[in-house]
């Protein structure tokens, strides 16, 4: 399984997102399901699925898929285009 | 209540467990046959020879972390290292704290920025990060270590009982919100416990405290230990958002 994948999946499991919905367009608190404690439960996931820990900056900073796309890429080094 | 494989197979990380009830608390855990996390900020050889001496005695793999409670980013860097170790954290033990008595009007500004630093603030980091780690398993119990002042105040204490009573409010705001995901916190709120911390009063001030525990004794850092192994254990399964004193009746 790629790196895209993984994440794709910790979203589409942790948020209950069907594979119709662009993950592209999820945003904290704009798309349904993404609140705080689910928040916690994604950064879980996403940590769990890559071996990683994220810094406390990055999950107060993960606003939506494509900016934890960037933050996973940039400070973890895992391949994921912007 | 508990048996030498209490702990088997958790892993536990005590902040400020080169001395006193920090200490007592890490050889306690390893006894019980968890992994245990010493830290101080003192001596990294230091750190380093008493996980070397658990890891002996206990037979659990236990390692130290250098690390100053005050330093954000080295907090971090703890937990980066347990993560790398262990890849899970089961058990938080909040106890590194300091005492810098002082009467109201001579309270040096550094003192009140260090004592909330170190007793109050770093608490709330390391919860933060090992809340995190915790979250993986679906368990996990936070201990903090309190204090009887923070209950209770004490003249010539204002910023340590200050310090100690948010303790007391964050352990209580901690495990609301952590409750649904498993992970219980509760505090420990110690009364006069013989530490080098403790020894360190004049003696008439340590007589006078003596006199006012109804048990007539000064609490061993043991007698807290076991209260920490409880909380940690299984046996507290369904205990959070407590206050537990170990003070043997003391009257402040």
């Amino acid at each position: 399984m790629t790196d895209s994948e993984k994440l794709d999946r910790a979203f589409r499991t942790t948020l209950g997102l069907m594979d119709e919905v662009d993950l592209g367009e999820t945003a904290y608190g704009r798309t349904d399901g993404w609140d705080s404690i689910a928040h916690m439960q994604l950064v879980a996931a996403i940590e769990t699925a890559f071996g990683i820990m994220m810094d406390t900056e990055d999950v107060v900073a993960m606003s939506s898929y494509r900016v934890a796309r960037r933050i996973l890429r940039d400070n973890h080094d895992l391949d994921l285009d912007a | 209540m508990t048996s030498t494989s209490t702990l088997s197979g958790r892993v536990a990380y005590v902040t400020g467990s080169t001395r006193g009830i920090g200490n007592a608390i890490a050889r306690l855990f390893a006894s019980h046959g968890a992994a245990v996390v010493v830290n101080g900020r003192q001596s990294a050889a230091a750190i380093a020879a008493l996980a070397e001496e658990l890891t002996a005695e206990a037979g659990s793999p236990c390692i130290g972390v250098h690390a100053d409670q005050r330093d954000p980013e080295a907090v971090k860097q703890a937990y980066a290292k347990i993560f790398s170790t262990y890849g899970r954290l089961d058990i938080l033990v909040n106890n590194a704290g300091i005492l810098e008595d002082a009467l109201l009007g001579m309270i040096p500004e550094t003192s009140i920025g260090d004592t909330f630093d170190v007793n109050a603030i770093a608490l709330i980091r390391n919860m933060q990060i090992a809340a995190r780690l915790m979250r993986r398993g679906r368990a996990g119990s936070i201990i903090n270590i309190s204090s009887i002042m923070g209950i209770h105040g004490n003249p010539g204490e204002v910023v340590y009982a200050a310090s100690k009573a948010a303790v007391i409010g964050m352990t209580k705001a901690a495990a609301k919100e952590l409750a649904p995901t498993g992970i219980r916190v509760n505090a420990i709120a110690p009364g006069f416990i013989d530490t080098d911390m403790t020894r360190s009063i004049p003696r008439a001030a340590f007589e006078e405290r003596l006199a006012s525990i109804g048990m007539g004794r000064i609490g061993r850092p043991e007698d807290v230990a076991t209260v920490a192994l409880f909380l940690a254990s299984d046996a507290a399964s369904y205990v959070t958002g407590q206050v537990i004193g170990v003070d043997g009746s003391m009257v402040v």
